[in-house]
């Protein structure tokens, strides 16, 4: 019989720690939606949406309601569109027809976001890959709910040095074309290296090609649940620090172990991981940031923020992953820096740079995420900045992404708004220094070698 | 048998297990373990219900019971015992 004190733990997490389900994403393969016809395809990719995703909000909804847990966004990723409009767009405005496409769906249905629109180029790019890359700036311009992202690398592959030069071009130009409302095209769309197929994390979220027909992938969070257990740590050993994120890694994932399989079974799609991500949000004491401070450091950014870094996230994949019978995803924390007040006080109290962000990024589980810059940072430096992220991702392993917003009209000093979950942030400096000559040269950087790890 | 948890919490009158448990007769929702204190003034009580043979469904209980809670000045929730079981319970 579950106890008084277990029931009001539970409710204390959910009503004071912000505990909640950060998303379902539905994972929807339109490879049968493949068309010679542009409008025929578009059509096909509609009813397929409509028709498995038509219920999913008011699931979602209807699960929080039953476990007294919020079920805070409901959405969809699909099929890398670069594979399904091969056949049927012949130019990038094809490709934004289907943007546009999506991002009706989207809108029927509910959900808040949906990703997607995307490239797996890690080792080269089609005629079609290339065109849809080279849409993603209108894409994103106007439409308001399609996510974007391009796999430029990986640690089998190397890195696509082409498709980090196109895509520094790219981040720019989509800038460019949302100037108006500080550049907030370039939060939808991410550049990846290593990038998971099942990942239910938005603006990063493709179903990759090794998925099933449709698949119900899950994203908890709780940043704020850890950081008031490890209130109770303060002053003691490594061994209670570590178990203490153990154990609270452990409830949180069960959590979304029972959701992804309730909703499941509700919407008769096949369960497929649970993403164990800290995941932030602007709210007080919805922060990865405060469990940096709580384990020790004056602000994240400070002498031990990568040891303290890698030690969360380690410890918050050894207790979540016995907490859940799949996990996948991003799994880890998530340090980006709009979405999380610690961090945006960090870097404004002079503490947090983007060379020590990188290094976070070594040990975290993504990358450099949700980093405003200025808006006159060359296209040649924000690839250099690519290439340097998929670099650490592609020796390491492991997943890394980078979705940086340069602020068109602002610089240092200024903050840039982008509303909602997407927070606001402080633009902050980058090393200006010249790596064209580098960035334009052609072709790729060889896969790593497998031994002699040094 | 599908098997939800009560709590009530609120600051402490006459009558709230009186009206909680009339409405939850009203929707043949049967109690299975009841468990009430007083800290510092406040009315604070769990119940184990079953749920199945309920005349009502889950979300329009938990509106309801909302409704109850208003009337007496303390918050209702409802929930499926599940979510308790699998973060407490390997």
């Amino acid at each position: 019989m579950i106890s008084r004190s277990e029931i009001m733990e539970t409710n204390e997490m959910i009503e004071k720690e912000n505990l909640d389900v950060r998303t379902i994403t539905m994972g929807i393969s339109l490879l049968d939606c493949i068309d010679s016809n542009l409008e025929v395809m578009c059509k096909k990719i509609h009813d397929k949406i409509a028709r498995l995703a038509g219920k999913l909000v008011e699931t979602g909804d209807e699960i929080g309601r039953e476990y007294g847990i919020p079920v805070v966004n409901k959405r969809i990723s699909v099929t890398p569109i670069g594979i399904i409009g091969a056949a049927a767009c012949r130019t990038e405005d094809d490709f934004v027809r289907v943007a546009k496409e999506l991002d009706a769906v989207a809108k029927e249905v509910g959900v808040n976001f949906l990703g997607g629109f995307s490239a797996v180029v890690a080792k080269g790019m089609t005629a079609s890959d290339e065109l849809l890359m080279r849409s993603i700036p209108k894409a994103l311009a106007v439409t308001e709910r399609v996510c974007s992202s391009v796999n430029v690398g990986s640690t089998r592959t190397g890195i696509n040095m082409d498709a980090v030069r196109l895509m520094g071009e790219t981040v720019k130009k989509t800038a460019e074309l949302t100037k108006d409302n500080d550049s907030i095209g370039c939060a939808k769309l991410v550049v990846f290296c290593n990038a998971p197929d099942d990942n239910p994390f938005m603006a990063g979220a493709f179903h990759g090609i090794t998925e099933a027909d449709a698949v119900i992938n899950v994203g908890v969070s709780g940043p704020g649940v850890v950081k008031k257990a490890l209130e109770a740590t303060r002053g003691k050993d490594f061994e209670v620090l570590c178990e203490t994120i153990k154990k609270t890694a452990f409830k949180i994932t069960r959590v979304g172990q029972l959701v992804a399989k309730r909703a499941s079974e509700m919407l008769s799609v096949p369960f497929g991981i649970v993403d164990l991500s800290l995941a932030p949000t602007p709210a007080v004491g919805d922060s990865v940031a405060e469990i940096l401070q709580e384990i020790g450091l004056e602000h994240p950014g400070a002498p031990g923020t990568t040891a303290a870094l890698a030690l969360l996230n380690d410890q918050v994949k050894k207790g979540g992953v016995m907490a859940s019978s799949y996990v996948g995803g991003l799994s880890g924390a998530f340090i980006p820096v709009s979405e999380d007040q610690g961090m945006i006080d960090a870097v404004n109290a002079g503490c947090l740079t983007l060379e020590k962000l990188e290094a976070m990024t070594c040990v975290c589980s993504v990358g450099l995420d949700m980093i405003a810059i200025p808006g006159d940072t060359s296209a040649a430096t924000v690839s250099g900045i690519i290439a340097d992220e998929m670099a650490i991702g592609m020796v390491n392993q492991k997943t890394t992404a980078v979705r940086l917003i340069p602020v068109i009209g602002k610089t240092v000093g200024d903050q840039a708004e982008f509303g909602g979950l997407l927070g606001y942030a402080p633009i902050m400096p980058v090393n200006t220094f010249d790596c064209s000559a580098f960035v334009n040269r052609k072709g790729r950087i060889p896969a790593p070698i497998h031994s002699f790890k040094n | 048998m599908k098997k939800a948890i009560i709590t009530v919490v609120g600051k402490d009158s006459v009558g709230i297990i009186a009206k909680v448990c009339t409405y939850l007769a009203e929707r043949k929702i049967n109690i299975l373990d009841i468990s009430q204190t007083i800290v510092g003034g406040y009315f604070n009580m769990m119940m184990v219900v079953d749920v199945n043979a309920a005349t009502a469904s889950f979300d329009g209980i938990a509106s309801e019971l909302t409704e109850v809670g208003k009337g007496i000045g303390c918050i209702i929730r409802i929930q499926l015992e599940d979510i308790f079981d699998m973060m407490h319970r390997i």
